[in-house]
């Protein structure tokens, strides 16, 4: 076991990957020279040189694209975003493009494409830098979509997600790149993508959380056991294929469920297990599903504002209190 | 065989380096600097009285952002805190040139934008501190100053997106006959976006009265020019058949002598303009910079020709006003300032309600649960 920040492990696998295949690249925003925005990339560049570690310019869009292309014709690309709220402006060339080539030529093409970089908030940075964007590429058929919360989960899912034959976007976050975590030292340790992982055993109430906020859902389930009140941690790990069976399973236990989610409300991960649970589990429900997510309007930048907005760890303990009846 | 292949694989490099630590601290300035404008501010069309407000107005931009970077560094507010400084003689110069109801609109290096179109220092501060009483009300901080009265139409923070935005206030002036100029500034990192040469073809081809000015202060982030850029930035225009100039940004008479004769230009015949106004950002791109893409020597040179020392030199040879007054302004400045962190820091935070005040224009939308 080794101990790594966040940031730390995500370089691991970019690294140990690089140094398995040749055709793997990294190409963003200040990736190479000035080692990463969030220092990712650190020392990549010294190792494997500028023809496989990328500077782009501020063309979100077009180095999306190239990334696409390069993939179709036989290259292994990991394209960084700054953060995915300028991945948006790309968005044309993953959706429309990446999501859909290979069904579009009858499986003649396929496209072995990361798309990383961090996702959602990172504290005060206003509207436009604050979305969490994993419920909405989920939306769309063609691609798997990842939000780790924790290195081993980060290190062991990147790996998977780059040896992958298809487009996989991988988000993390700017405000756990520090974030220290055992990693496992097992040689070509993978996690296969799809699998959620029960982190807090408990059974009392099955909680969902993925990415920041499962650390937000921990600080609930450390105050809650205090009133001796288990909760049961389910990080889904990957959005896009849904774990289903195994928040399933644990609902058949507990009989309740809080999906703790940083997205708005409509339409996102919260909205879609909340639906699958009662499909799935209605005779096992001894309460309606609850979810805590941030409201339907976009992140202010005044800080109790902003904090008022984000998914707290007492939003979390409201809502476990409500499906326990406690109060 | 195989060998051969292997080495020339191995010289393959698609990004230029260049700048900094990779050229072994040897200075390699990113932008050359057109020389700035002999005339003298008479022959300018300047009062003394507009030469020493214009050294009041881009001294208050520096001020303001030493001491928002002071209060920064104190912990005072959070978020991103980009810093003009090193660029004033544009916002000044441009402000200067054009009338009071044009439009302006930026990307977010916007604090100077503000200072100098409408946004009190007060207001400015506030902002900054996500305070109510912000000129955004506390919702869009340092990226996001803006006095849409005034026609000052905000710091946008994605790069790029307030370059058709500049497009489209200038289409709806056309639009409406009312002989308004708009300019549109962006960094040289915006350049690369492609919504620039969507917007540069739309504009030429319809006529838009708009400048499309770009900020070339030598980096974007940590990126030199010539690493992100092919060729001139200037030179975009072409392509599109657009007028085009390129200009010292360094000296405030220069640029408002430039601006002045593009937006005359745009006004009389309806057609935009692309100018690149070379510039240098005395700080790193935001305050988390170590900045090492560039040497010291190099942002020396720079400092050597900083806009608001040469201003108040025009002041002093020109006999306009002597250094006492100087002392004066800038201690009234100083203390507009500080009066303003004193503003910022005792107003109030928005009330918790202001979560879901304008998002729509309504104040009964049925907030989704
Ligand atoms: C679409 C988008 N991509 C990336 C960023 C991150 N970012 C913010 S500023 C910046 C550099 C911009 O440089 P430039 O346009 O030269 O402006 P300057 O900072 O020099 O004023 C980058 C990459 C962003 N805000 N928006
Ligand atoms: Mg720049």
């Amino acid at each position: 076991m080794a101990e790594l920040q966040f940031r730390e492990a995500i370089r691991a696998a970019i690294d140990e990957e690089m140094a398995q295949d040749e055709n793997i690249f990294v190409m963003g925003e200040e990736v190479a020279e000035y080692n990463g925005a969030y220092k990712v990339t650190e020392g990549l560049l010294d190792k494997y040189g500028p023809k496989r570690m990328i500077d782009t310019p501020i063309a979100e869009l077009g180095f999306a694209g190239i990334g696409v292309g390069a993939a179709m014709n036989g290259l292994r690309p990991i394209i960084e975003f700054m953060t995915f709220n300028f991945a948006v402006l790309a968005a044309d060339q993953i959706i429309n493009h990446a999501s859909k080539i290979r069904y579009m030529t009858g499986g003649q093409i396929k496209i072995p494409i990361v798309f990383r970089g961090p996702n959602a908030s990172a504290g005060q940075l206003s509207a436009t830098h604050s979305v969490a964007y994993d419920s909405m590429y989920a939306h769309f058929p063609g691609m798997k979509v990842i939000y780790t919360s924790e290195p081993e989960d980060a290190k062991g899912l990147l790996k998977s997600a780059i040896r992958d034959e298809n487009p996989v976007l991988f988000m993390e976050s700017e405000q756990m790149y520090g974030l220290k975590g055992e990693v496992t030292d097992e040689e070509d340790f993978t996690i296969p993508i799809g699998k959620a992982k029960v982190k807090r055993e408990g059974s009392d109430v099955t909680v969902v959380a993925h990415g920041k906020m499962y650390h937000v859902a921990t600080q609930a389930a450390k105050q809650l056991e205090k009133d001796g009140v288990e909760m049961e941690i389910i990080d889904p790990r990957t959005v896009k294929p849904l774990d289903i069976e195994t928040i399933i399973t644990s609902i058949k236990k507990t009989n309740r469920c809080v999906i703790v989610d940083e997205a708005h409300p409509f339409g996102g991960l919260a909205a879609e297990v909340g639906y699958l649970i009662q499909r799935e589990a209605f005779d096992y429900l001894d309460a309606p599903v609850q979810r805590v997510t941030l409201p339907d309007t976009s992140a202010p930048f005044a800080k109790n504002l902003f904090d008022e907005w984000l998914p707290s760890a007492n939003e979390v303990i409201d809502a476990v209190n409500t499906v326990t009846y406690r109060k | 065989m195989a060998d051969k292949k292997n080495e020339a694989q191995e010289e393959i490099q698609f990004t230029p380096s260049g700048t900094g630590i990779r050229t072994n601290g040897q200075v390699v300035p990113s932008t050359e600097l057109p020389s700035p404008t002999r005339k003298k501010h008479k022959s300018l069309g300047l009062s003394e009285d507009d030469v020493v407000d214009m050294f009041e107005q881009m001294y208050l931009q520096r001020r303001f952002e030493e001491r928002a970077m002071q209060m920064y560094q104190k912990g005072k507010f959070g978020g991103f805190l980009h810093l003009y400084m090193g660029q004033e003689a544009i916002s000044t110069g441009t402000v200067y040139a054009l009338n009071d109801d044009d439009d302006i609109i930026t990307a977010y290096r916007d604090h100077g934008w503000g200072l100098v179109r409408g946004v009190s220092p007060k207001a400015g501060m506030a902002e900054l501190y996500g305070k109510v009483t912000g000129c955004s009300r506390g919702k869009g901080g340092s990226m996001h100053f803006a006095n849409a009265e005034e026609h000052f139409w905000g710091g946008h923070g994605i790069v790029g997106g307030s370059i058709p935005l500049g497009g489209g206030i200038a289409f709806a002036n056309k639009y409406k006959q009312n002989g308004r100029v708009t300019a549109s500034f962006m960094g040289d990192g915006a350049v690369d976006q492609g919504v620039l040469h969507e917007t540069l073809n739309m504009s030429q081809n319809w006529g838009l009265p708009c400048i499309f000015a770009i900020e070339n202060n030598g980096y974007a982030m940590g990126t030199a020019v010539h690493r992100h850029s092919v060729g001139e930035l200037v030179d975009r225009a072409k392509g599109y058949g657009m007028k085009s100039m390129v200009l010292n940004g360094m000296d405030v008479f220069t640029v408002y002598e430039k601006m002045k004769e593009v937006a005359e230009d745009v006004r009389e015949n309806s057609n935009p303009w692309l100018v690149e106004i070379r510039t240098y950002r005395y700080r790193g791109h935001s305050m988390s910079d170590p900045m090492k893409y560039r040497t010291k020597e190099e942002l020396q040179e720079y400092e050597k020709l900083d806009p608001v020392e040469r201003i108040k030199n025009y002041l002093l040879n020109e006999d306009i006003i002597d250094e006492d007054k100087i002392g004066e302004i800038e201690d009234s400045v100083e203390d507009t300032v500080m009066e303003a962190i004193d503003f910022a820091e005792e107003s109030d935070f928005p009330d918790k309600s202001d979560l879901y005040r304008d998002v729509f224009v309504e104040d009964d939308y049925p907030f989704h649960t």
